[in-house]
C-alpha cells in the first residue's frame, strides 16, 4: 500500500544523489564496519585528554612495564605511562598529520592539474614535468629526505607528506579535466562569455569530483602509514609526543624480551585505521563509479 | 530593415596534419534586426563552424583566416578578448543540439541560469532567482520553482532544451543562435520548440540564426534562409521564394530529397557526397555532384549574383541563363 500511494501521488518521491548512496553503502557491511571505526577514532582523537585517567607522558616509574591489566587494559612502557593513553592521544597527531598533508595535497594538486588540463600546451608540459620530476623519488625517500632537511616537526611532516601526495592528485585531475573540457557544457559554459578561470573552477572542477573523493580516503590511508614509518624511523614525529610508529618503534626493542604489548597494540592501531582508509575508499570508488551513478 | 549582423566574406581554416581544411570559405550573411535566418546544409557543410565564429569560438588548431564579422556596426574580430565575453551570452547567444549534454550535469539548472545573470545582467541573488524563475516560466516550464532546484539528468530532453532557451534569452541578447536546436528531440516536441524559438524571438525582439539541415523546420519558422555547401553559402533568399523558385542546382537538390505526401514524386537523393575541405579544387565545390556542371565551373569559383531582390546565387549556370 505505501508503495502504491507514493507512486500515485501527483508528484514522484525522488532520493536526492546522497541518499542514494548512503542506501547503497547501507548493504556493505564491511565498509560500514571500517566507516564506524574511522569515526569512532576521530571522535576518540577528538575526546583524548577525557577518556582514561592517566597522563600520556608523565612517567610512572613504580609501574614501569607492566602487562596488559585492568588498571591499565594495554599495558604501561618502560617509563610506566599508559599504553592506552597513549594510544588514544597518538590518534590525534596521526589523524591531523593525514588530514592536514591529504588537504594540502589536495588543493594544491587539484589547482595544478585542473590549469594544466584545461590550459595544455606549454603550461601542461611545464606542471606535468615538474610532477612527473617529483614522481621520479620514491615518494618515502623522498619524505625523508624533506624531513631530514628540514628538521622532523609536525608542520614539516605534514608538508612532507603533502608533496609526495601533490602528483597523485594533479595528474587525477588533469585526465578529468581533459575529458570535461571537451564536453559541450564547456562550450555552452565558454559561449555565455565566462572568464576560463571561472569555467575552470565553477563549471568543470565539480564535474571532477568524485574520482578525487575516491582518492583522497585511499591516500589518508598512506598518509597515516607514511607517518607512522618515518616515527618509525625517528624521522617523523618525535618522542615524548605519542606517536603509533615512534611507539611501535619503542615497542620493537622489547620483542625478545617478551613485553609484546609495546608493539603489539600500537602496531594494530596503525593496521586497523590504514585499513578502514582503504575499505571505506574501495567502497566509494564502486559507489561513485559513473556507470552506476543513477541507479 | 537594419542588418544586425553582416557576415562579409569569412574564411574559417583548421591547420591538421594533412594539411589545411578550409572549413567556411568566404562565406556572407546578413540577419536583420528581429529576423529569423535559417542557415541549411548537410552534415559537414560547416554550418556550426561559421555558428562559432560568429562567437569567435573557433579553437586551435582552427582560425578565421579572413573576413569581417559586422554585429550591431561594428567588427567582432576586431574586438578585444574582454570585450567579446561582455557580448557573448549578453548580445549574442547560442543554444545547443544536445541540450541534455550542454547543462552542467553537476549544477542544478536554475542555477545555472542565475549564474549567467549574475554576470551579464548585473543583478544580486534574490533578482537573478526571481529572474530565472520568470525566465523558465516563459520557456513554458511548468512548476518553475520545482524545476529550478533539479539536475539536467531529472528533466527530459524537451525540458532541457527550454531551460537552454531560458538561458540563453535570460539576458535579453540581439542575436540568438540556435544549433540545430531540434535534433534528438521527437517530432512533436521539436515543433513545441520551435514554436517557443519564434514566439520568444519575437516577444523579446532577438533576431535568431537558426542551423539546420532539416528544410521542414526552415519552413516552419524562418524568414529568409541561406543554403550552405562544403563551406560555401550558394544561395540565400526569402523563404517563400527559395521553396518556389530555387535557383542552385544543390538547393533544388535538396527541396527534392525531402520526402512529401502531398505531390507525387520521387524522392531524389543528390549524388556524391560533401566534398573534401582538404585542399579543395578551385571552382565551384558542388560541380562534381552536380548536372549541369559546365568546364567552366571547376576553373574558377561562381560570382554570387542577385538573381531577384534579396535572392542570391552562386552559380555559374544560372546566371549563363539569365543572360
Amino acid at each position: 500500500m505505501s508503495t502504491l500511494a507514493s507512486v500515485s501521488g501527483s508528484r514522484v518521491v525522488r532520493r536526492s544523489p546522497r541518499a542514494a548512496l548512503w542506501r547503497r553503502l547501507r548493504r556493505n557491511t564491511l565498509s560500514l564496519v571500517a566507516l564506524g571505526v574511522l569515526l569512532l577514532l576521530t571522535a576518540m582523537a577528538v575526546l583524548a585528554p577525557t577518556l582514561t585517567p592517566y597522563d600520556p607522558d608523565a612517567p610512572d616509574a613504580e609501574h614501569a612495564l607492566q602487562s596488559p591489566s585492568l588498571r591499565h587494559w594495554l599495558g604501561t612502557d618502560i617509563y610506566g605511562r599508559d599504553q592506552l593513553t597513549r594510544i588514544v592521544h597518538a590518534s590525534r597527531i596521526d589523524l591531523l598529520v593525514a588530514l592536514g598533508a591529504t588537504a594540502m595535497a589536495l588543493s594544491t594538486g587539484v589547482v595544478l592539474g585542473a590549469v594544466a588540463g584545461y590550459r595544455g600546451g606549454w603550461t601542461d608540459q611545464l606542471v606535468m614535468r615538474a610532477i612527473d620530476a617529483v614522481m621520479a623519488f620514491p615518494s618515502f625517500i623522498l619524505a625523508m629526505g624533506i624531513t631530514a632537511a628540514l628538521g622532523n616537526n609536525t608542520l614539516n611532516v605534514i608538508a612532507a607528506i603533502a608533496i609526495t601526495h601533490v602528483p597523485i592528485y594533479a595528474r587525477l585531475i588533469r585526465g578529468e579535466m581533459l575529458r570535461v573540457r571537451e564536453m559541450e557544457y564547456a562550450e555552452a559554459a565558454r559561449t555565455v562569455g565566462n572568464r576560463p578561470r571561472r569555467i575552470v573552477f565553477r563549471h568543470l572542477l565539480p564535474n571532477c569530483v568524485p574520482p578525487v573523493i575516491v582518492q583522497a580516503t585511499l591516500a589518508m590511508g598512506f598518509a597515516v602509514l607514511t607517518v607512522a614509518a618515518l616515527s618509525f624511523i625517528g624521522l617523523g614525529i618525535r618522542p615524548p609526543m605519542s606517536e603509533w610508529g615512534a611507539m611501535t618503534a619503542e615497542g620493537a626493542g622489547y620483542i625478545v624480551s617478551g613485553e609484546w604489548w609495546l608493539f603489539l597494540f600500537p602496531g594494530v592501531a596503525i593496521m586497523v585505521t590504514v585499513l578502514s582508509f582503504n575499505l571505506v575508499g574501495d567502497t566509494l570508488r564502486d559507489l561513485l563509479d559513473p556507470r552506476m551513478r543513477g541507479l | 530593415m537594419t542588418p544586425l549582423l553582416d557576415l562579409r566574406d569569412v574564411t574559417v581554416h583548421f591547420d591538421t596534419d594533412e594539411g589545411t581544411v578550409q572549413a567556411v570559405d568566404g562565406a556572407s550573411l546578413l540577419v536583420g534586426a528581429g529576423e529569423i535566418v535559417g542557415l541549411v546544409g548537410e552534415s559537414g557543410s560547416g554550418k556550426s563552424v561559421t555558428a562559432l565564429a560568429i562567437l569567435r569560438l573557433i579553437r586551435p588548431p582552427g582560425r578565421i583566416v579572413a573576413g569581417a564579422i559586422e554585429f550591431d556596426g561594428r567588427d567582432l574580430l576586431q574586438a578585444s578578448e574582454d570585450e567579446m565575453r561582455r557580448i557573448r551570452g549578453s548580445q549574442i547567444s547560442m543554444v545547443f543540439q544536445s541540450p541534455r549534454t550542454s547543462l552542467n550535469p553537476v549544477i542544478p539548472v536554475g542555477r545555472q541560469i542565475e549564474r549567467l545573470l549574475r554576470v551579464h545582467a548585473g543583478l544580486d541573488g534574490g533578482g537573478a532567482r526571481r529572474r530565472a524563475l520568470a525566465m523558465l516560466a516563459e520557456a513554458g516550464i511548468a512548476e518553475p520553482e520545482r524545476r529550478a532546484a533539479q539536475y539536467p539528468h531529472q528533466l527530459s530532453g524537451g525540458m532541457c532544451q527550454r531551460v537552454m532557451i531560458a538561458m540563453a534569452l535570460a539576458a535579453s541578447p540581439r542575436l540568438l543562435i540556435a544549433d540545430e536546436p531540434t535534433t534528438g528531440l521527437d517530432v512533436s516536441i521539436a515543433a513545441q520548440i520551435l514554436d517557443l524559438l519564434r514566439d520568444l524571438g519575437r516577444r523579446t525582439g532577438a533576431a535568431i540564426l537558426l542551423i539546420t539541415h532539416d528544410l521542414g523546420v526552415v519552413a516552419g519558422i524562418c524568414d529568409r534562409v541561406a543554403v550552405m555547401h562544403a563551406g560555401q553559402i550558394v544561395e540565400s533568399a526569402g523563404v517563400h521564394r527559395l521553396f518556389k523558385q530555387p535557383a542552385h542546382p544543390y538547393t533544388r537538390g535538396l527541396l527534392r530529397s525531402v520526402p512529401r505526401l502531398d505531390r507525387d514524386f520521387t524522392m531524389e537523393p543528390i549524388a556524391g557526397a560533401v566534398p573534401s575541405l582538404l585542399d579543395p579544387p578551385p571552382g565551384c565545390r558542388f560541380a562534381p555532384r552536380c548536372a549541369l556542371a559546365m568546364d567552366a565551373c571547376t576553373a574558377c569559383r561562381p560570382p554570387i549574383v542577385a538573381v531577384a531582390p534579396g535572392h542570391s546565387v552562386a552559380c555559374l549556370a544560372v546566371e549563363g541563363a539569365r543572360r
